[in-house]
């Protein structure tokens, strides 16, 4: 521990702010239970490293919330109870896709709403063309060289 | 005439909107995460005492005055950066502090407090990190403002500098009429 902490200083001691060392991935007892937890660890966005999922950091953290994850799913909680259970230690950060609330119908929607503003200039430019085009003057086609 | 400045506009708005973006956001950390339990009660817990292991404290046993929780551990480099800000903050008398050792060897943490100093009114030991969960913590350094009912009023993120103090400590501190 020592001496990984000292390395990870060396490494990281420009950083804002740190974490400890990584440790050997969990162990499964079959097929299923690694399947599900896998799928389960994917849909979830690690709090340090933010741009990776709980499945794929290796911030020390995340290790510590895989073996969470796999002690509540061998107690038999459902995927719905472990991202709730989440969720209300580490807020909506750690979903990818947070539940469909007023504090995140901008995030849902916004996108969609967006593209709707787009294609509606869109068609008021077309529009105003197509018409002002067939009262000008008959133009000319361009010329190939 | 102004249909030809339309453009000119739209292109004002969008970088006034750019810019007040960056100015909100500037010197603020966004990749912190709020803590969902500002408002509430701390989490239950039960953890020993530095250097008292037989001594277990639960959220029940801080209540009466507010304290300052800071997490710390001897392999945190930025840790040591706050040290000096978390001791004077700690002399000053104007609150408990009270230390959280997470992931952290006892030897470890008993070196590094030989060397840099103790500050804290106690030590909660978290070896395993199990109690961080429930406190929504997630590195080090994380510090925590609970108030005399045990509600937790406030935390910041990385390490704590004099304009955190200045800026966000004592405001909340005259806010809650803090008296050690």
């Amino acid at each position: 521990m020592n001496r990984f902490a000292l390395l990870f200083a060396l490494f990281l001691s420009a950083s804002a702010w740190a974490q400890a060392t990584v440790e050997a991935p969990p162990s499964f007892r079959n097929d299923a239970e690694e399947q599900r937890f896998r799928d389960l660890t994917s849909q979830l966005r690690c709090v340090m490293c933010q741009n990776q999922s709980l499945a794929d950091s290796n911030a020390q953290i995340a290790h510590d919330l895989r073996i969470e994850i796999l002690r509540m799913m061998r107690e038999g909680k459902s995927d719905a109870q472990i991202k709730q259970f989440l969720v209300e230690r580490y807020t909506d950060f750690v979903l990818y896709q947070p539940e469909v609330k007023p504090m995140t119908w901008a995030l849902w929607f916004g996108p969609a709403l967006l593209l709707l503003v787009g294609a509606g200039v869109v068609v008021v430019v077309v529009r105003k063309h197509g018409t002002k085009l067939p009262a000008g003057e008959p133009r000319d086609l361009p010329e190939d060289e | 005439m102004i249909r030809r400045l339309l453009p000119l506009f739209a292109f004002l708005a969008l970088a006034g909107l750019l810019f007040a973006g960056v100015r909100m956001n500037s010197g603020k950390d966004t990749s912190a995460i709020p803590s969902p339990l500002i408002g509430k009660p701390v989490p239950a817990f039960s953890l020993p005492v530095f250097d008292d292991a037989s001594r277990k404290l639960s959220g029940k046993d801080l209540l009466g005055a507010p304290y300052l929780l800071n997490v710390w551990g001897s392999w945190c480099p930025n840790c040591r950066e706050e040290h000096p800000v978390i001791t004077r903050l700690a002399q000053s008398g104007k609150l408990r502090v009270v230390g959280y050792d997470y992931k952290d060897s006892a030897e470890d943490a008993r070196r590094w407090l030989a060397e840099f100093g103790n500050p804290y009114a106690l030590i909660l030991v978290d070896e395993d990190g199990r109690a961080a969960l429930d406190w929504g913590i997630y590195g080090a350094p994380e510090t925590f403002l609970i108030d005399a009912h045990g509600i937790v009023r406030w935390k910041h993120v990385g390490p704590v500098d004099e304009s955190v103090v200045r800026d966000e400590i004592e405001p909340w501190l005259a806010k809650l009429g803090a008296a050690p």
